[in-house]
């Protein structure tokens, strides 16, 4: 069964009609991960108020657990969790206060769903008569994801849950959100961070409003058309120069410590790109054949 | 019914943890009815007179000492010239000049006539006026006086004279602390009143608590009352502690019945609260909505008979003071509490000040959105 139908919604913001989501149409089964992975401004944010009944849609459809995000917009309220890229708790609230506020407001109390949040609740626990304004980064997403899950959701919507957070509490996050998943709540997720997309069982690449391509992460990183070589030098601005200017190059970006690059016709001589760099007084010189990751793939969309 | 308890609680305990709010609420009040009515005095006092004696007779001696004895009078300079004497009100010393002509006995006593001239600064229009008056009406009893003693009144006026004895109700001696200090808890409760709940919603919307609350299934009303009720409390404490302390520090004690006072006080909040929450559901700042608060508050308290009567504005004036809740809320004020009137006399007032209520409240409630 599909959680979370998108038909066709396109949402244009102001006078100026600044197109935010275009066109835009993706399903979600029941208890998937779903990411929508993109940059700042792709329409990550608009889409999820669309499905949480917080916005208007220009035109199309959408639905959540049958619901109708128009008609039924009363229904949807009652099932879903919704975690807003910024931090929206009560600040001037203790852990504590914010728990049992929003279980209240969904008519149910922390007791009867605490099994649900137990895992993450005992972590912040010691806390709990800390206002949530000075929690840190981490706790404070620990403590979000409790209050959006308190009326025990059958989907949740995390805008960004882990922006701003340090990479052990992103991990400890992504592992809490797959207990959640055995639950069999259905979880749709943004992040623009590529490194996060592999984490979900699919992902939706999104840039510009519109929907590149959605496929599992394996899938999305099969598909990526062309042979990808690594290359490190010591001088890793000339050597980006000389990528360029290759006539052969049909794409090159930096890539950490490395450039990544693709070329045309698979590229059959490594020997004369090989002498090419040397000549261009590149010192240091590593190519080596890689396995493209989602970054790779988005980047070769985007183009 | 159990939503609204945990938002009230809720909203409670976020107003008693703000420790400036709390400090605020119950500061307000007392720095302004204990310190404001003290300054805020009509009654011209300590008008600045520069007298010019060009006569130095022990008639214009006695007329200078009768002016400065009547306490309203400060004398700043005793000058020789009109001249020197212009030169003090130039450079703002003297509100007023006295100048009394050479041979002022002698003309008096001789020819039953003479003239003074009196000149008045009238860049503080207030005091000029009624300082210029209080001269004259000095002078005049001065005037009265001689005549007393230089006439040898007839046993029947050969004049027939109406005598006017004024007789002030409600007010007997015209303590103008009696007046203002109900108009001031007005005015204290409408603030506190207004910008707190115009603040609150606009507060949720700027730190995105609101985005939180809007996906639950929250009705709407429920969370405009839950919004009221507290500050609506709050109010009603800032006007139990104004009565107390005006009680206190002035002895006034309301005259009339105290549940019409808040029976009316209870409607009119809602008016208030109302309104600041219409202006909140409009704004996205705390900014935008501090200043529409405080446009709107100042056309309502200069508008709202505190400080001048409505009576002698020019009618279109008139008519959006009808408009004006501040306007009912002051004038009741002074009914109840000086006048001693009872339900009957005050229920146009809470007719008016209960539609608008509604019509603010429900305004509200359908302007305030969970979707965009």
């Amino acid at each position: 069964m599909e959680a979370v139908v998108v038909r066709n919604i396109t949402k244009t913001y102001g006078k100026e009609k600044t197109v935010a989501v275009d066109n835009v149409s993706f399903s979600v089964g029941k208890g998937e991960i779903f990411g929508l992975i993109g940059p700042d401004g792709a329409g990550k944010t608009s889409i999820f108020r669309v499905l949480t009944t917080l916005l208007l849609a220009d035109s199309g459809t959408a639905s959540v657990d049958g619901f109708d995000v128009v008609k039924d917009f009363k229904s949807i309220r009652n099932t879903v969790g919704y975690m807003p890229g910024k931090f929206s708790l009560y600040k001037d609230l203790t852990i504590e206060e914010n728990l049992n506020f929003f279980a209240t407001v969904f008519g149910t109390t922390v007791e009867a769903n605490y099994d649900l949040i137990k895992d993450i609740y005992v972590q912040i626990e010691p806390f709990k008569k800390r206002r949530a304004g000075k929690l840190s980064g981490g706790m404070k997403q620990k403590l979000a994801l409790c209050c959006a899950l308190i009326h025990k959701p059958t989907t949740l919507f995390l805008d960004e849950p882990t922006t701003g957070v340090d990479p052990v509490s992103r991990k400890e996050f992504w592992e809490m959100l797959k207990r959640l998943k055995e639950q069999n709540i259905t979880i749709i997720v943004s992040t623009p961070y590529m490194d996060e997309a592999s984490l979900c069982d699919r992902i939706a690449l999104i840039q510009g409003g519109k929907i590149l391509s959605i496929d599992t992460p394996a899938n999305i990183v099969k598909a990526y058309p062309e042979k990808l070589y690594a290359i490190k030098a010591n001088e890793m601005y000339p050597l980006l120069k000389s990528l360029k200017d290759y006539p052969g190059t049909l794409n090159s970006y930096a890539f950490g410590e490395y450039a990544h690059a693709t070329f045309k016709d698979q590229m059959r001589n490594l020997e004369d790109f090989e002498r090419y760099l040397s000549d261009k007084q590149l010192t240091g010189i590593d190519i080596k054949r890689i396995e493209a990751t989602i970054e790779d793939s988005f980047i070769n969309l985007l183009n | 019914m159990r939503t609204l308890k945990f938002l009230l609680r809720k909203e409670f305990r976020q107003i008693f943890r703000d420790k400036s709010i709390v400090a605020l609420i119950f500061f307000m009040p007392c720095i302004q009815l204990i310190v404001m009515p003290l300054a805020a005095d009509y009654e011209v006092r300590n008008v600045n007179l520069a007298v010019v004696d060009h006569d130095k007779s022990p008639y214009s001696q006695k007329l200078i000492s009768k002016v400065i004895a009547s306490g309203y009078f400060k004398l700043q300079g005793y000058n020789a010239s009109f001249k020197e004497a212009l030169s003090l009100i130039e450079s703002d010393q003297a509100d007023l000049i006295l100048e009394i002509p050479q041979g002022f006995e002698r003309n008096l006593i001789r020819e039953d006539k003479q003239k003074l001239f009196v000149a008045v600064n009238a860049i503080n229009g207030t005091k000029a006026n009624l300082g210029g008056s209080y001269l004259n009406s000095i002078i005049g009893a001065f005037n009265a006086d001689i005549r007393m003693q230089l006439i040898q009144q007839p046993r029947f006026s050969q004049f027939p004279v109406i005598d006017i004895v004024p007789s002030n109700w409600f007010n007997p001696v015209l303590n103008y602390k009696i007046y203002i200090v109900p108009g001031i808890l007005a005015i204290l409760v409408t603030m506190v009143g207004g910008f707190l709940s115009a603040l609150n919603i606009v507060k949720e919307k700027e730190i995105g608590t609101i985005e939180q609350i809007n996906v639950t299934p929250i009705k709407k009303h429920i969370f405009i009352l839950g919004k009221l009720i507290p500050f609506w409390v709050l109010a009603f404490i800032i006007f139990t502690i104004g009565l107390i302390l005006a009680r206190v520090f002035y002895g006034i004690a309301p005259i009339g019945s105290l549940f019409v006072l808040y029976l009316f006080i209870a409607v009119y909040l809602l008016t208030v609260l109302g309104f600041g929450l219409l202006v909140s559901t409009f704004c996205d700042t705390q900014q935008q909505a501090m200043f529409i608060m405080f446009f709107f508050m100042m056309v309502f308290i200069l508008l709202g008979g505190l400080f001048t009567s409505i009576d002698s504005m020019p009618e279109w004036a008139k008519l959006v003071t009808r408009l004006n809740p501040v306007r009912y809320m002051i004038e009741v004020m002074r009914m109840v509490i000086l006048k001693g009137s009872g339900l009957r006399d005050v229920l146009p007032h809470l007719a008016a000040v209960a539609i608008m209520a509604v019509v603010l409240n429900g305004w509200a409630i359908l302007n305030y959105k969970k979707t965009n």
